[in-house]
């Protein structure tokens, strides 16, 4: 009986709490730096395209949003010919970051994509290519990467030694 | 001497309660969500208009433009009757309520007998609707609120019977005139206050006492297969109760419309909404008791209270005298 009492009591009390509601379009939620949201392809500290398109992420992608299509310019770089999500059907579970090589997928602190035609939530390449670096401001897979391209033969890349040559007796 | 109470002009006063009470009634669907929301530590319905005060408005379109179902295996006529039933008890009751002296439809003089008249064939609405709905959740919703409203209405009768005995009368202006020469009756009769005011929560059917609808349990009692406009009428009627038991509470026991500096009809506004908050306290605050609980509450807790209320009463008021 009493207890009935203090708990009518407890909850007339709460009138005088703080709200906790945040006021959504006027007021943001805080959204931490590794929330898991809308889905960009972030670019090498030169600018270049991070992405080279090994379908890591295609494959990872439990509900296969993601589709592209491999190709290389005329240096020997692969890159995506189509980069395409499907963010209808994407679940936002950063399988896609994770299997990265590249750091080139990143999800971004961002939900803010309702659309009003289906159609609009599919992003081409250019919707997520976005001009900075991302999460990770100093890699640059291509200077990293024993891969020659036009501009850096073998033995070029940061922390390589230069190539052994296997027909040479020296030491 | 106690005055009939009368209005000057009764048509004008049946239409402004009939208006008011329809206003407030379909108000509280907003003040009940934002004081829920108060306790809960939320906004509630803030969007629509002022202070969300237009989310009525809103509910109200929506209602009115929900497919109108009647299910083919219901028994039709009894299906469409029931919800106008309660609606129409609970605005009966309003007919003897005194709002203030000249404010007041009828001063019958069993006024008090005829708003628990009017109370026990509202619960001919819940139990018709839940048996021509011919659904299994609707009839046990039904069920239960027949068991409910009949056992907790014996003491609903008995706790005011005190408040009879010391006004001398079963007419409520009589009542309030009688507060007015000695004091409210919520002092000598605070034990039939309390017995009244549970009693009232479990005739509208409101938490902790809404077992009829229980949604956990019966999808939604009573009013499972009801949509549009016939369920809009069990909500509607639901909070027209809500204010009819305020009205009251305000009436036998807080003094009606008495009160210092400010008008009368002021008063018996500022008390009514004051119980009406405290109708949705106690939804914010309680769980919903068992039904045996119910049952065991009201015959062999409620119902001896009442009686030894009662009986006390009489023995004071004849040693008095």
């Amino acid at each position: 009986m009493l207890s009935i009492l203090r708990t009518i009591w407890d909850v007339f009390l709460h009138a005088f709490r703080r709200r906790v509601t945040i006021q959504y379009p006027e007021q943001k939620a805080y959204l931490a730096a590794r929330y898991r949201g809308r889905i960009i392809l972030a670019r090498d500290p030169d600018g270049g395209e991070r992405c080279v398109a090994c379908y890591l992420c295609a494959v990872a992608c439990p509900v296969d949003c993601i589709a592209l299509q491999a190709t290389e310019d005329a240096t020997g770089r692969r890159y995506p010919e189509f980069f395409r999500i499907n963010f209808s059907r994407c679940i936002y579970c950063g399988f896609c970051e994770e299997a990265c090589p590249t750091y080139a997928i990143q999800l971004t602190p961002d939900t803010e994509m309702g659309e009003y035609r289906r159609q609009d939530m599919v992003y081409e390449k250019e919707d997520l290519l976005i001009a900075g670096t991302g999460k990770y401001p100093g890699y640059n897979f291509w200077r990293i990467a024993g891969v020659q391209i036009g501009g850096k033969d073998k033995g070029d890349a940061e922390r390589e030694s230069p190539p052994v040559d296997l027909r040479s007796l020296m030491p | 001497m106690l005055t009939v109470l009368q209005s000057p002009h009764p048509f004008w006063a049946l239409l402004g309660i009939l208006i008011a009470v329809l206003t407030v009634a379909a108000g509280l669907i907003w003040f009940e969500r934002r004081l829920l929301a108060l306790w809960q530590d939320r906004y509630g319905p803030n969007r629509v208009g002022p202070f969300g005060l237009l989310q009525v408005v809103a509910d109200m379109i929506k209602i009115f433009t929900k497919e109108d179902w009647i299910p083919p295996f219901a028994d039709r006529w009894v299906f469409v009757l029931a919800p106008a039933i309660v609606v129409a008890t609970a605005l009966f009751g309003f007919a003897v309520i005194p709002f203030s002296p000249t404010i007041i439809i009828s001063d019958l003089n069993i006024g008090l007998l005829f708003f628990l008249a009017m109370s026990s064939l509202g619960v001919y609405s819940v139990v018709l609707g839940g048996w021509s709905s011919d659904n299994k959740y609707a009839l046990l919703g039904a069920l239960r609120a027949a068991a409910q409203m009949l056992s907790y209405e014996v003491f609903m009768g008995l706790a005011v019977m005190g408040t009879v005995m010391l006004a001398g009368s079963f007419s409520l202006g009589a009542i309030v005139q009688a507060q007015a020469r000695t004091h409210w009756f919520v002092l000598p009769q605070f034990l039939g206050f309390v017995l009244f005011f549970i009693a009232g929560v479990a005739e509208t059917r409101r938490l902790p006492f809404d077992l009829p609808e229980a949604e956990s349990e019966l999808v939604a009692g009573f009013h499972s297969e009801y949509s549009g406009m016939k369920f809009g009428m069990f909500f509607v009627g639901e909070y027209i109760g809500v204010t009819l038991i305020s009205c009251l509470i305000t009436v036998l026991f807080w003094g009606g419309w008495l009160g210092p500096w400010l008008p009368g009809l002021i008063w018996f506004a500022l008390k009514m909404f004051a119980f009406i908050a405290f109708f949705i306290l106690l939804r914010a605050a309680l769980p919903r008791p068992r039904f045996d609980q119910l049952m065991a509450w009201g015959w062999k807790l409620m119902l001896p209270l009442a009686l030894a209320n009662l009986l006390v009463t009489g023995a004071i008021i004849l040693a008095v005298r």
